[in-house]
């Protein structure tokens, strides 16, 4: 689904990622992982073409580089950290916007669409509220219908449960989960939430910023449990880090 | 036997003291963050009057954050190896000590570089090239939606064009008509008691006619506008990009040009001819009210008067300028909307960066307009 080739990643010509090399699976849950300012978020907006890569390449099936889906009808869909919602529009108007602009739907039909998706995320009946109106859960819910709207079948999400009280983050990770089963929805999610990263994740890249790559990659719990890094231990067992050498 | 006494707190006990033949510096009584400017001081004092090999903590009864910060900083500012030992002291203070002088407390603090009048002059340098740059690169993205939007003209979001010709056009229908009176009005005024002593009164009409049609209306609905509507577009745009609106509409294949800058662009070239129209008859209005009140002329002579002192060309002349400040006062604004980095800091610089460039580059473009007006004869 995703194929990334001796990535090199940065800011105004300085590199702060180098030598990626990954694959995401169709029908992955692959977490992006890292402490913070490790370059997680750098890294998503790479793979969804906000940035241009200073060295290597990023192919996203059926498209190439991700940067060329910019002025087409967008083949994934993103959820941004905050939900990023058009503030002037109703949720409604927030999540038919892809669909009035990327299709020749009847307002009827799609008015149908836009309810169907909230419904699927659990936002029934909260369509005509604006963004201000909503909690951080529902807009970060919103955000998600929003990018399913176009029926994609790749779905990229910044830091989903982050600011969210216990109950919603669990209920936010449980959505994500039955989109990836019922959907088959490939999901890239970057996180550092512990508990969402064994609930929901299959494969993971952790990302060090001093090690200016990747340190580990595979399933979280596996390396939670059998690596012999100190900084991943730390990192999945919620520890402070001792000195490293 | 202790010498070299320094500072004291205002109750007059000893912060530090230094014994010479212990080689020890003596702390005592209570350090707080409110004296720590005093500490710092007698820490200074005590630390130079000789060889320093240890800090006697034991007469210290209380130490707080402020006070132990202050306290390792003049320890690592101590020129010996090794650095004096602390000694004695209740447990809590040890506590407090111990998170401010660990062994990363002396490491290498970078100082801020000052930069003198020649890197001053070549940092603006370099930053005024980038925004040249990026206003140019801006001009080049809003070109291509525009040329788009000729093309396919079924793509805008003529519902956008028409909110934004509601917002920055009839809303702002108030305050022009009330500056343009004013306009007209004090224009009229000053004309008025100065022709008189020439026994010009007759002039009046001509004056303001002509200063409000050919340069005042359009310059001042421009200023209106660009401090009411510049600075709103600037700071929706720039709350838009830091909120990452503007990439969900990236990703959603949406051109922020097209969707964003051309409505806006659009609405403010539309607009602000209408608006400096507008401006220019009740500006007129305000004159004709001071004349009929004060020189004795009748409405009628006075529209007659104005009849005759403007011709097409001058009215046209300004509504082509307002067109020309429209599209300054959107492009400006956008692009600074768009630039937005950082928060809600960023958003503030955005917005007055686009009032104060915008502004600058109007002036500029009326003394353009004026130069061309004259080689044209208009």
């Amino acid at each position: 689904m995703i194929k990334v080739r001796d990535l090199t990643i940065g800011h105004d010509g300085v590199p702060i990622m180098e030598h990626l090399d990954f694959e995401v699976d169709r029908g992955d849950v692959f977490l992006i992982l890292g402490g913070s300012g490790s370059g997680k978020s750098t890294l998503l907006r790479h793979l969804i073409g906000l940035q241009q890569p200073m060295r290597g390449s990023i192919e996203l099936a059926g498209l190439g580089d991700p940067a060329r889906a910019h002025g087409q009808r967008p083949s994934f869909g993103v959820m941004f950290q905050s939900g990023a919602l058009f503030g002037s529009m109703t949720l409604a108007q927030n999540v038919a916007l892809p669909l009035q602009t990327w299709t020749d739907l009847d307002a009827a039909t799609i008015a149908s669409v836009v309810g169907g998706t909230l419904r699927l995320v659990g936002l029934e009946g909260a369509g005509q509220r604006l963004p201000a109106e909503l909690s951080g859960g529902m807009k970060k819910r919103a955000g998600i219908a929003r990018a399913l709207a176009l029926s994609t079948d790749l779905l990229f999400l910044d830091e989903p449960s982050a600011g969210l009280d216990p109950i919603s983050a669990a209920e936010l990770d449980e959505l994500l989960l039955t989109l990836n089963r019922s959907l088959g929805l490939t999901l890239v999610i970057v996180t550092h939430e512990l508990e969402s990263i064994y609930r929901i994740g299959s494969r993971c890249v952790l990302l060090d910023k001093r090690a200016r790559g990747i340190l580990a990659r595979g399933e979280p719990r596996r390396l939670r449990d059998t690596s012999a890094d100190p900084y991943v231990r730390a990192f999945f067992n919620r520890r402070p880090l001792e000195a490293r050498a | 036997m202790a010498n070299g006494l320094t500072a004291t707190d205002t109750n007059d006990v000893q912060l530090a003291r230094y014994e010479a033949e212990h080689g020890r510096v003596r702390l005592a009584g209570s350090l707080t963050t409110i004296g720590a400017g005093r500490l710092r001081a007698a820490l200074h004092e005590a630390f130079r009057v000789g060889p320093v090999r240890e800090v006697d903590l034991s007469l210290v009864e209380r130490l707080e954050g402020g006070a132990a910060a202050v306290l390792a900083d003049a320890w690592c500012e101590v020129d010996a190896d090794p650095r004096p030992r602390f000694v004695g002291g209740a447990a809590h203070v040890r506590d407090v000590l111990g998170l401010y002088v660990g062994p990363d407390a002396c490491a290498v603090r970078p100082i801020p570089k000052r930069r003198g009048f020649f890197d001053e002059v070549g940092a603006a340098t370099i930053e005024m090239i980038r925004n040249v740059r990026a206003l140019l690169a801006f001009i080049g993205e809003a070109s291509l939606a525009i040329l788009a939007a000729v093309r396919r003209p079924w793509t805008v979001a003529w519902g956008q064009v028409s909110r934004q010709m509601e917002r920055h056009g009839a809303d702002g229908l108030a305050i022009v008509g009330t500056i343009g009176l004013l306009i007209g009005l004090i224009t009229a005024f000053q004309a008025a008691i100065q022709l008189r002593k020439f026994g010009a009164d007759t002039l009046v009409a001509t004056l303001v006619g002509l200063s409000l049609t050919r340069e005042l209306a359009p310059l001042m609905t421009a200023i209106v506008v660009a401090g009411r509507s510049g600075a709103a577009i600037a700071a929706e745009l720039g709350t838009m990009k830091v909120s990452e609106e503007v990439d969900a509409l990236t990703t959603m294949g949406l051109c922020p040009y097209r969707y964003l800058v051309f409505p806006r662009l659009l609405a403010l070239l539309l607009v602000l001819p209408l608006l400096t129209a507008f401006a220019d008859i009740v500006g007129l209005l305000g004159g004709a009210l001071v004349a009929i009140s004060t020189l004795e002329v009748s409405l009628n002579g006075y529209i007659l008067a104005t009849q005759e002192a403007l011709a097409l060309p001058d009215v046209l002349g300004g509504l082509l300028k307002s067109v020309a400040f429209g599209g300054i006062i959107a492009l400006v604004a956008c692009e600074r909307g768009l630039a937005t980095e950082g928060g809600a800091e960023g958003v503030g610089h955005a917005t007055t960066g686009a009032v104060v460039k915008t502004l600058f580059y109007l002036v500029v473009a009326d003394a353009v307009f004026a130069v061309l007006f004259d080689l044209w004869g208009i």
